[in-house]
């Protein structure tokens, strides 16, 4: 094809940083070809993933992940509310995703991303699907009143593997989250106890907090992803934003602790997923999620 | 020990299908595809001049609008919209129009079950009467895994329901073709055993997945064999009249 040759003959007197933008996908393809990134990485590598925790003071739980560039920050608010009638012992978990346009030059304010209600309604569905939170824990009083746990996840700087960071500051938010002490009032309504001025300390004394040992949940089950990029004969882990526009193969494997998958999405994409590429990708996803348990246990989360 | 299914159906046996083409008069193609009671109507407008922003111009653009049967447009339509986005551009040509947007409008009509494959199956037939070019058709099909490790494929609503995990999949049609076995064979397997679309819900373990791929393409033959005999149906018809 005309570009091909055309580039071979500029290659020779082109700086890198043109080529790089004028044939991205032959730039690429040169440095798969020596099994590496240009940025060094090798093809089933992950960039490197810190999580920090306990950032927003204001929150009952928060976490802020990054994943090379791509940052998320996470954070949970909890309120009662009455249980619905069909699980009157059971809580309830909204999460919701958020790209401002901080995140990225294609987000403008007033539109919202394609992207964000997509991963959200991903994000929810493999949370409660892979059972890390138990519902029942988030119930107080059976029937009258449990748990709303309202999680956002904002976007703070978009660099590709969204999924995947999303859901690392998800888990990680939830395993920071200290459930508030309520107590149940005169008139038979929960309240919240806060550090109370002198006047108030009567009346908490008096009030039992209903939940005074349960103030932490019990995360079983942890769920891991990892996205990658399926190019010809290519598994590339962990994309780039530039990666994932210019070959556009995306497969999201998610595992959890007892290596079942959670998820298996493929949405599309020029490349077609044959069975020796599912089997590399969930094995790339097993030693991702390796990693990730050990970064998570470094900071004693179970 | 096989598994006793409401409907008396086998554990791998599709609802009865069914298809039309050119329904509606003012869409440049439309089809409606049911599965047993699950109907979905597809509608394709376009090729239309210039592409979204953030699209890229030289090639051709789709967009998918999702219409539920009921209620407003939330975050499970959007996730559909961008998986049939997805799928679509995935199967066509995109280089044949570039600069352009076909728009893909779907509208259902009876959800019991297995909805999304019937929505990529109705565009695609969809897409044929429009005569959008495409380099192969996407046959879409549900699995689902009870919880006594059971596969069970075109689960209906209440089945969808009572299963630990379902998995909807979609497959490049089989070729059938005079040149010789061997000549469309990518990576040792044949091309039509590639997933294009993947989504899951549901825990499963990596066997059972595999499991699933494999009896969801076996199911793809007989959905390829439907949509061949319907196309050819209509063609032998529009011959007769003309």
């Amino acid at each position: 094809m005309g570009l091909q040759d055309s580039s071979q003959d500029l290659s020779t007197e082109m700086e890198v940083d043109a080529f790089r933008r004028i044939f991205p996908l032959r730039f690429f393809e040169r440095h798969l070809s020596e099994s590496l990134r240009p940025d060094g990485r090798q093809l089933g590598k992950a960039r490197d993933t810190i999580v920090n925790l306990g950032l927003v003071s204001t929150a009952d739980g928060s976490a802020l992940a990054k994943i090379g560039s791509t940052t998320m920050l996470a954070a949970i608010r909890m309120e009662v509310m009455t249980p619905s009638t069909d699980s009157p012992d059971e809580g309830c978990i909204a999460l919701e995703f958020h790209m401002p346009p901080i995140c990225s030059p294609t987000v403008r304010p007033g539109r919202p991303a394609d992207a964000a209600p997509v991963i959200s309604k991903r994000l929810s569905d493999t949370i409660l699907s892979s059972g890390m939170i138990d519902l029942k824990e988030l119930c107080l009083v059976s029937g009258k009143a449990a748990w709303m746990g309202y999680l956002d996840i904002y976007c703070l700087d978009a660099d590709g593997a969204l999924f995947d960071a999303a859901l690392l500051s998800a888990v990680a938010a939830f395993s920071n989250l200290q459930i508030p002490v309520v107590a149940l009032n005169d008139n038979g309504r929960i309240v919240a106890i806060t550090g109370g001025k002198d006047q108030d300390n009567a009346s908490i004394t008096e009030k039992e907090a209903v939940n005074k040992e349960k103030r932490k949940l019990t995360l079983k089950n942890i769920p891991f992803s990892l996205t990658c990029i399926l190019h010809k004969t290519y598994i590339l882990a962990d994309p780039t934003t530039e990666e994932e526009s210019i070959m556009d193969t995306l497969v999201t494997v998610v595992l959890d602790s007892s290596d079942q998958m959670v998820s298996f999405y493929k949405s599309g994409g020029t490349a077609l997923a044959y069975s020796p590429a599912i089997k590399s990708c969930v094995e790339l996803a097993r030693k991702r999620a390796k990693e990730v348990k050990q970064i998570l246990g470094e900071m004693d989360i179970d | 020990m096989e598994i006793d299914r409401e409907d008396g159906r086998t554990p791998n046996q599709l609802r009865p299908l069914a298809c039309s083409r050119n329904i509606l008069h003012r869409p440049h193609g439309s089809a409606s595809w049911s599965q047993g009671d699950t109907k979905v109507l597809a509608a394709v407008y376009g090729p239309k001049a210039g592409t979204k922003k953030n699209e890229n111009a030289e090639k051709a653009c789709f967009e998918v609008i999702w219409k539920p049967k009921t209620g407003q447009i939330g975050k499970v339509e959007k996730e559909y919209e961008m998986i049939m986005k997805r799928t679509i551009q995935s199967i066509c040509v995109l280089t044949v129009n570039p600069n352009t947007t076909t728009s893909v409008i779907i509208q259902v009509v009876h959800d019991d079950g297995s909805l999304l494959p019937c929505a990529i199956n109705a565009a695609c037939a969809a897409l044929v009467d429009a005569g959008i070019p495409m380099k192969h058709l996407a046959v879409a099909i549900c699995c689902c895994l009870a919880d006594n490790g059971y596969l069970v494929l075109d689960p209906n609503k209440l089945e969808e329901k009572k299963m630990t995990a379902f998995a909807y999949l979609v497959f490049p049609n089989t070729t059938l073709s005079v040149l010789p076995e061997g000549s469309s064979v990518a990576e040792g397997e044949p091309v039509e055993h590639g997933i294009i679309t993947s989504v899951t819900h549901g825990v499963m373990s990596v066997d059972d997945y595999f499991l699933c791929v494999e009896n969801g393409r076996a199911a793809t033959a007989s959905l390829s064999a439907f949509f061949r005999k319907n196309f050819q149906q209509s063609q032998k018809d529009s011959s007769k009249a003309g």
